[in-house]
């Protein structure tokens, strides 16, 4: 009776050393992650804070040794990023409520899902590339609308598994009672179950924007650079390309822009995430 | 039984095939119209699918697929030519979970009388407070009827779901298991709207609960493994049953 006494203690004993090694290994993980990333946004604060002026948004970017700021950069990534998300977001869209709504059967989309994949995890230089093939040496000059292209290319299969999770959790019941109603499918479909998806879906917006706007490979061989403000059609400024093109030289001040660049695209996509986060706790589902 | 009224709904050698699975087997029933009819039957006997047929809202679902006939108003339902909306306008149905549409009290209501009637504003608000009422529900949502229908309770969005399905002038109310995710108050409110409408409507309800049987319904049929066993006036049933299946499953002794 003792003896088992004693072993059940050392059981639950070991049950607690157990559980407390976890929980350390667990938050040791958290802590290294944790670590980098404030080493970086402690570095982008420190290199980055004494560049932010008015001027930053204002003017053009330099020549090496004269003052300016960044605003061409600022507003060609602006543009270049908002054209992306018009290009790959009604696409991506309308291929996501095609998986989930109308694929159950046949083998459309198991393979448009697979081909998805694939492009989710494909390096962002070959689409750049790929671009660069179709459209660039076609039209014979870099263009902003090039490098929105490439960037709409990665927007899209980000908008389409989101779309897709989104309505695959409505709940069948949902499409039954609007079925019992007598509705038709294609008005269960947009008025029932994308309003229902709604906030899903803006947050894969979200994040797909927030993905882009840091893109610095794709550009390179579709928009490029420019030093001056430029239209669409024209190679255009902007702020990834600018920080790489910038931190490469040897002139201070052109690096002190390139950090000032990087932390404003940091914000900004923290501030997108955040933004995303916000908006699906607040009507997940919109139940 | 000893006058038969009109039925409604006639079904004939009705079987149901989930996939590969026969679940339901042979069914051949006449549901009265203007009663409230009620289908009974421990978990998996098919008293689901079967009033998911009346509708064809398994059509949403591959590999679902019924033979046979079911006969509304002298038409056959399951012929390959028949219209589903025109029919599901005509069927209603009430689901066992409420689910109210992503939008205000007032759209919930509006949004299936858009589908066949062009109202004008004032039109549209008369036929919303009409179904809310005869749903029970008008007093306790007049005042908001902008909130969204997920503000309600469960019970109360029960009722906007009856008051959905009224709203488009149905002949047909299906409801399968009401009541079951409800407290008993909203329950018993239910089971009052059933027994008021069954005035305007014909009515067939799936229930686990053999008392919510007995009290509303005028016809029962006991249903167990895809077969229909009995089927008589209510009181009949739970009185004298001529199968000893049913006998066994009401008094408890099943299984």
């Amino acid at each position: 009776m003792k003896k088992a006494k004693m072993e059940l203690i050392s059981i639950q004993g070991r049950r607690r050393l157990m559980n407390t090694l976890t929980q350390a290994g667990a938050m040791l993980t958290v802590a290294f992650g944790l670590f980098w990333l404030c080493w970086i946004l402690l570095t982008l604060l420190r290199n980055g804070l004494p560049g932010m002026s008015l001027k930053l948004f204002t003017e053009l970017t330099p020549p090496p040794g004269s003052p300016g700021g960044i605003a061409n950069a600022i507003v060609g990534t602006f543009l270049i990023v908002m054209l992306a998300t018009l290009i790959g977001t009604p696409v991506g869209i309308l291929a996501g409520t095609y998986m989930a709504e109308y694929g159950q059967t046949g083998w459309l989309a198991p393979i448009t899902g697979f081909v998805n994949d694939i492009l989710l995890s494909a390096p962002s230089i070959v689409l750049g590339l790929f671009i660069y093939e179709i459209y660039v040496v076609l039209v014979g000059h870099f263009s902003g609308i090039a490098g929105s292209f490439a960037l709409g290319l990665l927007v899209i299969p980000v908008v389409v598994r989101t779309t897709e999770n989104m309505l695959k959790m409505v709940p069948n019941r949902l499409r039954e009672a609007a079925a019992a109603l007598g509705t038709p499918q294609w008005k269960i479909i947009t008025m029932i179950t994308l309003r229902a998806s709604r906030a899903g879906i803006i947050t894969g917006i979200l994040l797909a924007v927030a993905r882009i706007s840091g893109e610095t490979a794709p550009l390179l061989f579709t928009a490029l650079n420019n030093m001056f403000w430029s239209k669409l059609t024209q190679p255009t400024a902007n702020l990834p390309v600018m920080i790489f093109d910038y931190a490469m030289s040897p002139y201070k001040d052109w690096h002190d822009l390139a950090w000032a660049g990087a932390l404003l695209i940091t914000l900004g996509v923290l501030g997108l995430n955040i933004l995303a986060r916000s908006i699906f706790k607040q009507k997940p589902l919109g139940r | 039984m000893t006058t038969q009224p009109k039925p409604k709904i006639v079904v004939r050698d009705l079987d149901f095939y989930y996939g590969q699975t026969r679940a339901l087997k042979n069914i051949t029933m006449d549901i009265p119209e203007f009663h409230v009819t009620a289908f009974i039957g421990p978990s998996g006997c098919g008293k689901s699918t079967l009033i998911r047929t009346f509708n064809k809202i398994y059509k949403i679902y591959p590999h679902q697929r019924a033979s046979g006939q079911i006969i509304l108003d002298g038409v056959d339902i399951l012929a390959e030519d028949s219209d589903l909306n025109r029919l599901r306008a005509r069927v209603g149905m009430v689901f066992q979970q409420p689910t109210p549409f992503p939008m205000s009290i007032y759209d919930n209501i509006a949004f299936g009388v858009k589908l066949y009637e062009k109202l004008d504003r004032s039109g549209m608000d008369e036929r919303v407070e009409w179904a809310l009422h005869k749903a029970a529900l008008w007093d306790e949502v007049k005042d908001v009827l902008r909130r969204s229908g997920y503000s309600l309770s469960g019970g109360q969005q029960q009722r906007l779901c009856i008051a959905r399905a009224i709203a488009v002038k149905p002949e047909v109310l299906l409801l399968d298991e009401p009541a079951s995710a409800l407290d008993p108050i909203s329950t018993a409110r239910i089971e009052n709207l059933v027994i008021e409408l069954k005035k305007d409507y014909t009515i067939v309800i799936v229930t686990h609960n053999m008392q919510q049987a007995a009290r509303i319904s005028d016809y029962t049929a006991y249903m167990y493994l895809g077969e229909l066993i009995e089927f008589a006036g209510t009181e009949l049933i739970f009185t004298r049953p001529s199968r000893k299946e049913t006998e066994d499953y009401i008094t408890g002794k099943f299984g």
